[in-house]
Order: structure tokens, then C-alpha cells, then sequence
């Protein structure tokens, strides 16, 4: 099939989209993640189960939320529920298998800022804020980050801590005694980063014509890479025109 | 009782200068009509409350009507920022707006505590991270049966509550499907709540399908009766979201010269909501109006 080369969005979008199997249970969030759940549920995994924030639990969205509280999670969803259920019946008492977050900056043990750039009483930038990501990265059995990489979002020290990641402070997940299990990985446009036993982000996946030294100048703190590390495959053509054609002709989030 | 009023009569009883206040609903059933009449009214230093202040809050921001923001996720969802807030809240601001900031569950809980009547709440969150380094109303507490050390976060109780619904009697028993965010505990931890209506329907209506009702009349002190009184957010089985007025706030909110011309235009210069709805562009209305999805009911026999 004559198709253009993957864009960014979408190379990040279909790898995302690898990390979901059949039948896991995911809290869905928006922007790329959105895009990657609906695509895993268009191909390899019609059986994911989606959960948003807003209540809708089973969504099958007909057309690609724009928001996170799209009237169309509504209709012919499993089950709609209050918030207060979402956060306490769902992610609190540990059904939640997958997370999906992005923000402004992360750093090597997989924290994340969505708050402020600078100082929180004089900040710089005033982002949105945590909205519920700092209870997915404490409740989420496995949580993925999916972001950009660059110089000013793969930072040595986050500005503000939003969500945790494996340590803060110099305090580990486990003497904190937080329940999930942390970040698994972080899906960029570069390349793949899994965490280590400290969990420390290590580089495990380039996409192709992407070089180590290319991924290192575009990270803020000395990157460690795998012994090994393997290359990402890419979405074919068949995706693509799924992506572009039917999950987000309006361009939201390629 | 019979507590049904306009819009103007609803706010002007309940909403003082100083008054805590939330505008309800999760990208659902966001009462804008509220918001705007609050602005004409030419109220201030109100404390706002919503577990994501959207444009509506922002709007208030701009017109000068809010002193502090209480709130977890401040944005135009899917789109961009908030422009406003961010003028008054960035190191170059002038004037800077008070915040006390949550994750979603931690604002949430300080409404179940409200709405149980419970002095606090508490969650296993926010270890960790930084949230609650920057708000002190977030602390712990050791569980006397596990001994685990749990957040806790103290009751919250606005001073009016306002929930737009799809449906209501003019008593206030309110029906709501679709989303429903956090109505119910921001309706019961209030001091006093306004119902503002889709559409206005005789009790044996609301008794038809009483699983339906999210608020009951007895805890109402106002009722409205506001047809498109949420664009351009959406009511679930009426009419959808304006999508595209989202992503044109961006622009219009920008600058604050585009963005109080547009305040001028359809806040404070139309008289209530029908004068705004007036002011959109013809045949709008019909575009969003929804396509009937219509349920089969259930059997309440016995």
C-alpha cells in the first residue's frame, strides 16, 4: 500500500498501542493515549476495556473523543458511573491494570510534573495541574508514559512532582508502601525507555534511522541504554489508514 | 413548595460577595448560564470550587469575580490552557489569584466528607509526590485497625451548590443521566443548592423513574428552568458539545482585548440566557441538537 512514512504521533501512537492485550483494563486518558486504546481495540485487542474519569466504564466510542468527557463515551458504554466510583471502586481498590500519562517534564525514575515550570509560589508556566494522574501513578498496576523527548521535558530534577514514579525524594514505591506498580515504560518519538530493577528509565528500543547519541542529546540527564538494544518496528500501511482515515480523520492528536 | 425562579431571582438570593461557590458537572451539564448571570450581577471575592474549572470559571477569573480557586485540573479540556487563570497566577501577574490545589480523588474526597457529614476523608494518595507539600490542608492519619498511615482531607461545604440536570420537578427533584461527575456529593455537601433544568417536568414524571433521581428536592432551595443554559458544553440526549467553540476560545481568550470584547458581547451585553442564545450564530442550535438514542426502561412492579 502507497502510504507516507509514519509521522511521530503515530509511531508513538501504535507502539502505545503494543503494550495492550486483550481483555487488560485500562483508565484511559486523552490525547495520544486515547488514540493508541482505540486503535489496540481496532486491531489486536477488541476486548480492551476502557475506563475513563469522567464515569464511562466499557466505553466504545463511535466517534474519537475529543475530550475525556465526550457524550459518545456515553453511548453504549457498559456501566456510567459517578466520579466518586471511578476513583475509589475502580483505581482505589486496584482494578486498574494499565495508565496512560503524559506532562510537561519527567525524570529518570519516572516522575512527572503536569503543575508548574519553576517555582510553585512563582512559577514560570502554570500547567493544569494533576486532574486525577497522580491517583493513576499510585494506583495503576502498570503505568505507561507517553511523551515527546527533548532537552526540557526529559529533565534531571522535575520542577514539581505531580505524579510519582518509582523514587521521590530518594524514597522507593515500596517504603512509601504505594500499591501500584509504577511506570513500565516510556513511549517517545525517538525510542523506548523500560526501567531497571532501581527503577532507573533505561533505553531499550529505537525507532528506525534513530541513533543512541541522537536519543542522549535529547535527554537531561545521563541516559543509561541496554546491553541490547532492539529496534521498534513501524506501523504499516493498513494502520496508518486506520489511524488517519478512521480513528482521527479530524487530525486531533496526529 | 414550588420553587421555581429565573435565573436572576436564583443567584441574586443565593450568591453573596464572598460566597463559596461550585458550578457543577465534568465536562457534562456545566452550568454557563449561571456563571455569566453571577457576572453580571457583579459579584466578587467569591472562593470557586470545581474539581476542574473549565471556561466558565475562566470567565469569572477574567470578570473579576473570583478571590481564590479550589481545584485539581485547571484547563480547556482537549484543547489548551486557561487563559485568564494563567495571567493571574504566573510569576509576571500583577495581581495573583489565591489557589488550593488537589489531585481529582483528594478534591472529591473533601466532598464525600461534606456530603456524609464526616469531618475528613481519607485515601491512600499522595505519598510521594509533591501535592500535598504545597497544601496544607492535606494530611495523614494512622488507620487504628491496620495501622497503615492514610491522606486524609477535611470536609468541604460550599455555601451554594449549582447542578444543571436534564430533568426536574418545580420542587427540585432532579434527574441526571449521562455523566455525572461530582453532582451528588457537591449537591449534599452544600449549604445551599440551585437546580437548573433542561427541562421542567411534572412530579409523576420524576416518579416514573425514580433510580433516576441524583438530587432530591428536599435538600433544593431554588429551581430554574434554563434550556441551553450549558453551551457550549452538552447535555447528554439534548445536544452536544461545541466542540469548535472550544478550540476557538483558545484564540478568543488569548489576548484579554479579544477576550473581554467577547465578555461585552454575550455577557454583559444581553439582558439573560435567551439574549445570549440570540447572539449565536443561526442554525447552530440545530447542528448540536443530539440524535435520539432512546432507552427501553425498566419494570418498577412488584
Amino acid at each position: 500500500m502507497a502510504t507516507e512514512n509514519a509521522s511521530a504521533s503515530e509511531r508513538m501512537a501504535w507502539r502505545a498501542a503494543q503494550e495492550l492485550r486483550d481483555g487488560d483494563v485500562v483508565f484511559v486518558g486523552i490525547g495520544l493515549p486515547n488514540l493508541a486504546c482505540n486503535l489496540a481495540r481496532a486491531t489486536h485487542a477488541p476486548g480492551l476495556f476502557m475506563i475513563y474519569e469522567s464515569g464511562a466504564v466499557g466505553a466504545i466510542p463511535e466517534r474519537l473523543p475529543v475530550s475525556i468527557g465526550d457524550p459518545s463515551l456515553v453511548t453504549d458504554s457498559l456501566a456510567v458511573v459517578g466520579q466518586a466510583d471511578i476513583f475509589q471502586c475502580m483505581l482505589q481498590r486496584g482494578l486498574i491494570e494499565v495508565g496512560f500519562l503524559g506532562g510537561a517534564q519527567v525524570d529518570r525514575w519516572g516522575n512527572i510534573n503536569t503543575t508548574v515550570i519553576g517555582d510553585y509560589a512563582n512559577p514560570k508556566v502554570r500547567l493544569p495541574g494533576s486532574g486525577g494522574a497522580c491517583e493513576i501513578a499510585v494506583h495503576a498496576r502498570r503505568l505507561l508514559i507517553v511523551m515527546r523527548m527533548g532537552k526540557r521535558t526529559f529533565v534531571e530534577k522535575c520542577d514539581f512532582i505531580t505524579s510519582p514514579g518509582h523514587r521521590m525524594h530518594g524514597k522507593t514505591r515500596a517504603e512509601l508502601g504505594m500499591p501500584g506498580g509504577g511506570p513500565t515504560r516510556i513511549i517517545t518519538d525517538l525510542g523506548v525507555l523500560d526501567f531497571d530493577a532501581t527503577g532507573e528509565a533505561v533505553l531499550s528500543e529505537l525507532y528506525p534511522g534513530v541513533t543512541v547519541d541522537q536519543v542522549r542529546a535529547a535527554c537531561g540527564w545521563p541516559l543509561r541504554v541496554a546491553e541490547s538494544v532492539r529496534a521498534v518496528g513501524e506501523p504499516d500501511g493498513a494502520v496508518l489508514q486506520l489511524l488517519r482515515e478512521k480513528l482521527d480523520p479530524k487530525r486531533l492528536y496526529l | 413548595m414550588n420553587k421555581l425562579c429565573s435565573m436572576k431571582e436564583a443567584i441574586a438570593a443565593s450568591v453573596k460577595n464572598g460566597s463559596s461557590l461550585v458550578i457543577d458537572g465534568f465536562t457534562h451539564l456545566i452550568c454557563f448560564a449561571a456563571g455569566h448571570e453571577i457576572i453580571r450581577q457583579g459579584i466578587r471575592d467569591l472562593t470557586a470550587i470545581r474539581l476542574t474549572p473549565d471556561l466558565v470559571y475562566d470567565q469569572l477569573i477574567e470578570a473579576g469575580a473570583v478571590r481564590k480557586l479550589v481545584f485539581s485540573w485547571a484547563g480547556n479540556p482537549g484543547v489548551g490552557s486557561l487563559h485568564a487563570l494563567r495571567r493571574r497566577s504566573e510569576a509576571s501577574s500583577p495581581e495573583r489569584l489565591e489557589l488550593e490545589e488537589y489531585s481529582h480523588f483528594g478534591l472529591l474526597s473533601r466532598l464525600l466528607a461534606g456530603s456524609a457529614g464526616l469531618p475528613f476523608w481519607p485515601l491512600r494518595n499522595y505519598q510521594g509526590g509533591d501535592i500535598a507539600g504545597v497544601n496544607p490542608s492535606i494530611k495523614t492519619v494512622r488507620c487504628p485497625y491496620t495501622g497503615q498511615e492514610l491522606a486524609t482531607v477535611p470536609a468541604l461545604h460550599p455555601d451554594v451548590a449549582i447542578i444543571h440536570c436534564q430533568r426536574a420537578d418545580v420542587e427540585g427533584n432532579a434527574q441526571v443521566w449521562g455523566l455525572l461527575g461530582s453532582q451528588k456529593e457537591v449537591a449534599f455537601a452544600a449549604r445551599k443548592v440551585i437546580v437548573v433544568a433542561e427541562q421542567l417536568v411534572p412530579t409523576e414524571v420524576i416518579r416514573k423513574d425514580p433510580n433516576r433521581t441524583l438530587v432530591p428536592g428536599i435538600i433544593v432551595s431554588h429551581v430554574v428552568h434554563e434550556p441551553w443554559g450549558c453551551h457550549p458544553s452538552f447535555v447528554q440526549g439534548f445536544h452536544d458539545r461545541d466542540n469548535d467553540f472550544y478550540v476557538k476560545w483558545e484564540d478568543i481568550s488569548r489576548q484579554p482585548e479579544t477576550y473581554r470584547a467577547w465578555l461585552e458581547e454575550f455577557v454583559y451585553g444581553v439582558k439573560d440566557r435567551q439574549g445570549y442564545l440570540a447572539r449565536l450564530e443561526t442554525g447552530l442550535l440545530d447542528t448540536l441538537r443530539a440524535k435520539a438514542r432512546v432507552c427501553e426502561g425498566v419494570d418498577y412492579g412488584y
